[in-house]
């Protein structure tokens, strides 16, 4: 089954052009670990440490990497649910990294969030209607009337019943409950929505559903995302662009065609060799299998973090740290693959 | 050197306006929230019995001096008769009519439970509710506070404080109102703890609502239910802590008549094997109103939680 490129010939423009509408300097988010009776810091989870990356309007960036590796901490930075250890976080041209809840409150209606688990993301005790409108009402945006009204449309637009928003959560299945989350993050019509592993908690035909359903609401709505996930299948069908992590870090960026023919880093490569081939015609080829686990983000690997588990690695990796080069094509490797 | 080809299979495409199923769409009807819950409450019978328990004993306490046949505090010919057709219950040790006592005696008892417990319900929750969402150096402090409040000894300091205030209906209601609240700071502390890591709270965050907007419609409500259980369970020991004050003379004074005091009034040896009549109604009646308390707390606790409706 080949993939459906309409959607990618409609939208021409989904180049990286103009000023980018999130951009992340050297973010870092260190938790402390306490040890000993007076909860005395012994060291720090360095669960982001210096991250940057720039989104820009209209596109879908795919965030992807190991459980562990710092991609939902990224996420949850990025619509301040914690506020960074350093760093900037530069949306629509405002660094709000370091604004009050006050000020914050007013980009929230632009920022949003979509979360992992459908079960435990909605409130029990809420129905739909009451959750949905909730926001529009305490941001002053709709009267209780229009506030309905809106509820209803944004139902039927992410696929529901407008009847439903007399239901419980508990009433819905999981991919259902998916598309009252997103209809949640859209009724306050955000520019930049965060996907935090949105469909890894659904089965594999629900997937499908939901991230058409994201791919239709991206182009209706001009919406930018940014796609946290583990499944690369997933991460590949929705993303202009992907981000690989690796211990906090980003080691390669590229466009997803480019990614997938063409990876740089030996531990994209792996994380690519990882995913079974459905075509066995195609299976076969080289492949690197990462050996040991994830070093502890408490205290990482000098010089390449990678360095422990690359197959390629050599002296200069365990003692200089590689930056992130290129500009369509960024890696941070010192010997990158071709 | 490539990656292998990756396919993301089943990517069969969902018109958007399309709804996912409309099977059972006639079931969303308006109602408004009280309306459900009071209908799921009637559906619980014992809780039915309780209410209809309690609020017998209510109207007994509030229409007291029309029900009693007897002023309670008028000293009869006869000491400890039996019931008869002119005492129901018969007379205490100073010729008073028992019934008369048990139906004035309500009021003490049901006030002191239900006046202490809401007060130190509202002071436990609002305590455990801040320092369980604010954390840091505020839980630090209110957690230390409640530890200091639960070390003293409960009764000792009560006996103190209600000497020194005075042994008045108010002044106890407001003792134990005001010592009560550390369990339940706790309760509430603990389950602000584990729901405020709920995804549905960090959404509140996103969605930029206030602290709160965030606790009062989003954390509390789905603490309700251990809220709730020991409040219920609250009043009955309110009750019971009334009687033990009566005993040891710093409850309500005497000639005011709890079942609380009533009862500790029967303990002799004599009283026990011989005059029943003046034990077993005022024990019965606080066994009747402290299960039928918990039984409406129970009810309310599934009628408040959407899931256990079908």
């Amino acid at each position: 089954m080949s993939l459906p490129t309409e959607i990618k010939i409609e939208k021409p423009s989904k180049e990286r052009t103009g000023t980018p509408l999130l951009e992340i300097n050297n973010l870092k988010q260190y938790y402390p670990i306490k040890k000993g009776i007076f909860s005395k810091t012994v060291g720090h989870v360095k669960a982001v440490d210096g991250l940057s990356l720039q989104i820009y309007p209209g596109e879908t960036l795919g965030l992807v990497g190991e459980s562990g590796c710092g991609k939902s901490t990224t996420g949850r930075a990025i619509v301040q649910l914690e506020k960074p250890s350093e760093g900037e976080i530069i949306f629509d041209g405002k660094n709000i990294s370091n604004f009050t809840n006050r000020e914050m409150r007013s980009i929230r209606t632009e920022l949003q969030i979509i979360f992992q688990d459908p079960y435990s993301s909605l409130n029990p005790r809420k129905r739909i209607g009451d959750l949905l409108s909730e926001p529009l009402l305490f941001h002053k945006l709709a009267t209780p009337s229009e506030a309905k009204k809106k509820v209803e449309d944004m139902l039927e637009i992410v696929g529901l019943p407008k009847s439903y928003r007399n239901r419980y959560p508990h009433e819905f299945s999981g991919g259902q409950r998916q598309r009252i989350g997103i209809a949640r993050a859209l009724i306050l019509n955000p520019k930049l929505i965060v996907c935090d592993e949105p469909v890894s908690a659904l089965d594999v035909s629900i997937q499908a559903q939901v991230l058409n359903l994201l791919k239709d609401l991206q182009n209706e709505f001009n919406l930018t995302y940014l796609f946290i996930g583990h499944g690369l299948g997933a991460v590949k069908y929705i993303s202009d662009r992907i981000a690989v992590m690796y211990l906090g870090n980003i080691v390669e960026i590229a466009k997803t065609e480019e990614m997938f023919k063409n990876p740089k880093h030996p531990y994209t490569l792996a994380l690519l060799n990882a995913y079974p081939v459905p075509n066995p015609h195609l299976r076969g080829r080289q492949r690197i299998v990462l050996e040991g686990d994830v070093p502890s983000p408490a205290n990482p690997p000098k010089g390449c973090k990678f360095h422990t588990r690359c197959p390629i690695a050599q002296s200069k990796c365990r003692e200089e740290v590689p930056v992130l080069t290129g500009v369509h094509h960024s890696v941070a490797c010192h010997f990158p693959i071709n | 050197m490539a990656a292998p080809e990756l396919e993301f299979e089943n990517n069969t495409p969902v018109s958007i306006t399309q709804p996912l199923s409309n099977s059972q769409e006639g079931l969303g009807k308006e109602e408004s929230y009280l309306k459900v819950v009071a209908n799921r409450f009637f559906k619980h019978k014992l809780a039915v019995i309780g209410l209809v328990i309690i609020t017998l004993f209510v109207l007994m306490a509030i229409f007291a001096p029309v029900i009693a046949p007897q002023d309670p505090l008028e000293v009869g010919y006869e000491f400890e008769a039996k019931p008869s057709s002119e005492h129901l219950l018969g007379t205490d040790q100073v010729g008073r009519d028992v019934l008369s006592r048990l139906i004035y005696a309500s009021r003490i008892s049901l006030s002191v439970g239900l006046g202490a417990v809401s007060i130190y319900v509202v002071i436990g929750t609002i305590l455990g509710a801040i320092a369980g969402y604010m954390g840091k150096w505020a839980d630090m402090l209110i957690m230390r506070i409640t530890d200091v409040f639960m070390s003293f000894p409960f009764l000792m300091v009560i006996l103190v404080l209600v000497s020194v205030m005075g042994p008045s209906l108010f002044n106890i209601i407001l003792v134990l109102g005001i010592l009560g609240w550390p369990p339940i700071a706790r309760l509430v502390r603990g389950s602000v703890l584990s729901l405020k890591e709920m995804d549905y709270v960090k959404a509140g965050v996103a969605l930029g609502y206030t602290a709160p907007k965030i606790l009062l419609h989003h954390i509390l409500p789905n603490a309700l239910a251990p809220i709730l259980v020991n409040a219920t369970f609250g009043i009955a020991s309110a009750i019971i802590m009334e009687a033990s004050l009566s005993f040891l003379g710093m409850g309500v004074q005497p000639p005011t008549a709890s079942w609380g005091n009533m009862l500790t009034e029967a303990q002799s040896l004599t009283v026990l094997a011989e005059q029943p009549w003046l034990w077993i109604p005022p024990g019965l009646m606080i066994i009747l109103a402290v299960i039928s308390i918990n039984f409406m707390g129970d009810g309310l606790r599934d009628a408040v939680d959407p899931k256990s409706f079908k």
